[in-house]
């Protein structure tokens, strides 16, 4: 079992953030029934405003401690990312909720096209180094020579299990809270909802929040561990976390987390062991072609997911 | 009845309309050389490779109502297809070959063009057969998933065997010879000194001609009817007997294969193919062209080209020197100016013009 | 003639476990307009969209003219001679009413990409006819004046109608009819009545599925009642009218005959 345990801890780590960021993909699609593009972009300018807000806050205070730093961008960036996810309901979306299917789809696709226009405005085009504010350490894992180790670091345990309690509070919030009963109500049936008393507007408002909030996060923690930022680093996590979104079945939380898991345990198993089969020929620059195999396997022969599309059950 | 809306397809205007159309085809190289040099003919040029892709886009959504986001593949197709056939690449990569055409390939661009149609249409097929039951928003991203697939194997198809030179490309692509004529260098024809750009200005024109008719022969004839009952309802156009499943790959496959073409001739064009040319923002750009302009209604696709093609052209070489002139260096690269337009384009026609520009007075929105 | 037109025996379909239809059989003569009623949830509109194709029975036999037909496709089914309208009227809107009706065309004629890229003169006279029967069944339906209309444009009478010409115009051997009359004002109603009854005198066989009461015992010279997915009654409206387990369906279902 060679790099199981790795590819193990590296799909647990791309997957926890394909699930956040599904996440985002899955509300929106079970209250409105449309894809929000512009999803995948909402992370890069979290990432870049993330990165921003560091810079700023390095200079002001150069003795501030790295965690601190860290705590900060993240937050003022969800709380700028809840904002600009706010505005592209009510700019590209709103007007469009009782148009055909594809209107709001190809408005999304303008709106990320814009979004990366001011990214490239505002941080050039060039990939802009984002600091490493968490110990980078070697953690063993699993102790071994250099082929049966497997190693990681305090940033992707940090990511991983953010993520993760993160999901189980949103679960806690939709599950539990009138909020969540609200929002599922919306999902199930719009009007219906507003009869009894609901203001679908300020439910769909605020599942757009959450969704940019969870994504900019996403955005900080990819950039973490990557060590960088650009504007077109929104593109493909948004086309995986989508696809995670639908393998679990679109509208579904549960269904979104599993999915961005699983997603990231096959990419990184698969990849690995093709490469490792084929002595590099095809290894990780295949890696993307993964994640669209899976989407395009999942969409022709289940369209449902593996959890079935619930949220609601709306046909 | 008073509200209802009288449809003529008032044949005279169109034809004066045609003529018109075929006058500017035909003298706009002369006035944009003249005003802005060789580089501005090349911007037409690229123009008209633009309006091919968004003719053979409009077959797909405009008339069947399938958002196609991977379209770029097909072109992409084209110009491997062209590069592989009339480039030394083949041949520097499998000696058996180049002991059988010593001379080098230099297919004729007789056979390249049908070829390239064929494959990229036999491409539109096999990614349509198994994608085309799903319902709209699905279907636009699985398509979108196929263009990127396309696009990383033309990256990474240099291993195991050297088929696309990956992220290199290919290059030293043969000029189209055109009855001897290569078009890759300046002639004297009937006179006239014309360079390389109009020459291949006047082969595009004529191609981007060819496929005007045979779209708007489609779009009047029992397919192209058939194509858009399946956009307007689905369901219906089932009940009223159509194989909605079969129409739709057909549409596939006829888009796919005026991409195919423009893909061969950009190749030839360019001299040089890389995996870079076939991104999803090109994808991106020619569906632009098609929403902004006015989706199913010919004329106004060409408007879309027009404006998306050649304006954010115009205005990134008069940007540059301006900006240059006004602080002193350039603030903003055109590039991301051309962007931001088809941003712009694709939310405010959603927003505000759902049929484009210049609808036509039956077409529909999405 | 010793078949009837559509012969139809022992559809069950089950949904979840609920029998939406049970053991239901129905057998329309030609030439005649026939009616299935029924009160809300009795069956009818699962009953046509199986013998449409849309859902697959469970089981059941399907006899069109004496040949055996699977409704397995849509497609397939409208080709094989039934041709229907929609309870929601489903026309081709952007598309002129003359377009719509020329779809209807699209299984009776045959040209392909080829016959539209040349223009060959075979192709050109199928078009002329294509566009000739259009403008024919138009102002069959009285929709002489509106060729060029956008669909949608028209009113609701007139969608009616150009459904209606839009089925005929795949020359069906039954034209079925998913509640024409829903959303018609009385005067449409007696418009409707005698569109529906011209086209039976000029060699059509109809099947209604209706909701109106009055319309379906005016108008069919048969009749089928269903009531929870099974067969209660059959005969000419007469009989059915006075017919004591429709009574008490309709009764039960709070309406009166």
């Amino acid at each position: 079992m060679d790099a199981f345990i790795q590819q193990l801890l590296n799909g647990l780590l791309s997957g926890s953030l394909y699930a956040l960021v599904a996440l985002g993909y899955t509300m929106v699609y079970g209250i409105l029934r449309i894809i929000n593009f512009a999803h995948g972009d909402v992370l890069m300018i979290g990432a870049l405003v993330g990165l921003s807000v560091i810079r700023v806050l390095q200079a002001a205070f150069p003795d501030m401690p790295p965690v601190l730093l860290l705590l900060a961008a993240a937050m003022i960036a969800m709380a700028f990312c809840a904002v600009l996810a706010v505005v592209i309901e009510r700019v590209a979306y709103r007007r469009l909720r009782n148009a055909p299917r594809l209107a709001p789809l190809i408005s999304g696709i303008g709106v990320s096209l814009l979004l990366q226009t001011v990214a490239m405005l505002v941080w050039t085009r060039n990939p802009q180094m984002f600091p490493q504010l968490l110990p980078l350490a070697p953690i063993e894992v699993l102790a071994g020579d250099a082929t049966h180790a497997a190693v990681t670091n305090a940033t992707a345990l940090t990511t991983i299990g953010v993520a993760l309690s993160l999901m189980v509070g949103l679960l806690l919030l939709v599950e539990r809270t009138r909020f969540g009963r609200a929002m599922r109500a919306v999902a199930e049936n719009p009007q219906v909802a507003s009869l009894m008393g609901i203001n679908p507007n300020r439910i769909i408002v605020m599942t757009f929040a959450i969704g940019g909030a969870l994504a900019a996060l996403a955005g900080i923690m990819m950039a973490s561990n990557y060590g960088s930022a650009h504007f077109y680093m929104g593109f493909l996590p948004g086309i995986k976390a989508f696809t995670a979104a639908v393998l679990g079945g679109i509208g579904n939380l549960k269904g979104a987390m599993l999915g961005g898991l699983l997603l990231g345990l096959i990419e990184a198993l698969g990849t690995g062991y093709l490469g490792a089969a084929t002595n590099g020929v095809f290894g990780s620059n295949y890696q993307d072609v993964f994640a669209f195999i899976v989407l395009i396997a999942v969409l022709v022969f289940r369209p449902q997911g593996v959890l079935g599309e619930r949220l609601a059950t709306r046909a | 009845m008073s509200l209802a809306t009288a449809v003529s397809p008032s044949s005279k205007r169109a034809s004066l309309g045609l003529l018109l159309f075929a006058l500017a085809l035909v003298l706009a190289p002369w006035i944009v050389g003249h005003a802005g040099g060789n580089t501005w003919v090349r911007t037409l040029d690229f123009a008209l490779l633009y309006i091919m892709l968004a003719l053979g886009l409009n077959i797909v959504v405009g008339y069947a109502g399938l958002l196609d986001m991977g379209f770029i593949a097909f072109y992409a197709v084209g110009a491997y297809l062209a590069a592989l056939l009339s480039s030394p690449h083949l041949l520097q990569q499998f000696p058996a070959l180049l002991a059988l055409l010593p001379e080098g390939m230099h297919t004729s661009i007789w056979l390249i063009l049908p070829l390239a149609a064929l494959l990229a249409a036999g491409f539109g097929v096999i990614l349509g057969a198994p994608t085309l039951r799903l319902r709209g928003d699905y279907l636009a991203i699985v398509t979108l998933g196929f263009g990127e697939i396309i696009r990383i194997l033309l990256r990474n198809l240099d291993r195991p065997v050297n088929l696309t030179n990956g992220p290199k490309g290919i290059a030293q692509v043969d000029p189209v010879t055109l009855l001897g004529v290569n078009l890759g260098r300046t002639q004297e024809l009937f006179g006239l000194r014309l360079p390389s750009v109009y020459l291949y200005y006047y082969l595009f024109a004529a191609l981007v001609v060819l496929i005007l008719f045979a779209c708007i022969r489609l779009e009047r004839s029992r397919i192209g009817r058939a194509w858009m009952a399946i956009r307007e309802d689905e369901e219906a156009a089932q009940a009223m007997g159509l194989n909605t499943l079969r129409l739709k790959l057909l549409a596939f496959a006829i888009g796919a294969a005026f991409g195919g073409i423009s893909g061969a001739l950009f190749a030839s064009f360019q001299g040089f193919v890389s995996p870079e040319s076939f991104t999803l923002n090109e994808s991106i750009a020619v569906l632009a062209m098609v929403v902004l302009g006015g989706m199913g209604h010919i004329p106004g696709v060409i408007l879309g080209c027009v404006l998306l093609a050649a304006l954010p052209e115009a205005l990134r070489a008069s940007m540059g020197p301006l900006q240059q002139a006004l602080f002193g260096q350039v603030l903003v690269d055109p590039e991301i100016i051309r962007q931001l337009f088809y941003g712009l384009a694709l939310i405010l026609a959603m927003l505000y013009r759902p049929a484009g520009l210049w609808p036509s007075r039956t077409g529909g929105a999405p | 003639m010793n078949h009837p037109l559509l012969q139809i025996e022992k559809v069950n379909k089950q949904f979840g476990g609920v029998a939406a239809l049970d053991d239901v059989s129905l057998s329309i003569e030609a030439g005649e307009i026939y009616g299935l009623i029924g009160p809300n949830g009795a069956g009818k509109t699962t009953f046509f969209n199986v013998m449409t194709g849309l859902y697959t029975p469970d089981s059941g036999r399907f006899q069109l003219d004496g040949q055996e037909y699977q409704p397995t496709a849509v497609h397939q089914v409208a080709r094989a001679g039934i041709a229907r309208t929609f309870q929601n009227i489903r026309l081709f809107n952007a598309m002129s009413a003359l377009e719509n009706v020329m779809v209807g065309r699209h299984v009776r004629t045959h040209n392909g990409v080829w016959a539209a890229l040349s223009g060959h003169s075979r192709g050109r006279e199928e078009e002329a006819q294509t566009r000739a029967h259009a403008h024919r069944l138009l102002a069959y339906v009285g929709l002489a004046g509106f060729a060029n209309y956008r669909a949608d444009s028209l009113s609701y009478g007139h969608q009616r109608r150009l459904e209606i010409a839009r089925a005929l115009a795949t020359e069906p051997r039954l034209l079925a009819l998913d509640e024409p009359a829903a959303g018609m004002n009385a005067s449409e109603k007696v418009q409707l009545r005698s569109l529906l009854e011209k086209i039976r005198d000029d060699g059509h066989t109809l099947l209604l599925i209706e909701h109106d009461v009055k319309l379906v015992m005016g108008v069919c010279d048969r009749i089928s009642v269903l009531d929870y997915g099974r067969v209660i009654a059959v005969g000419a409206p007469a009989e059915v009218r006075r017919h004591p387990q429709v009574i008490q369906a309709y009764l039960g279902a709070g309406a009166h005959v």
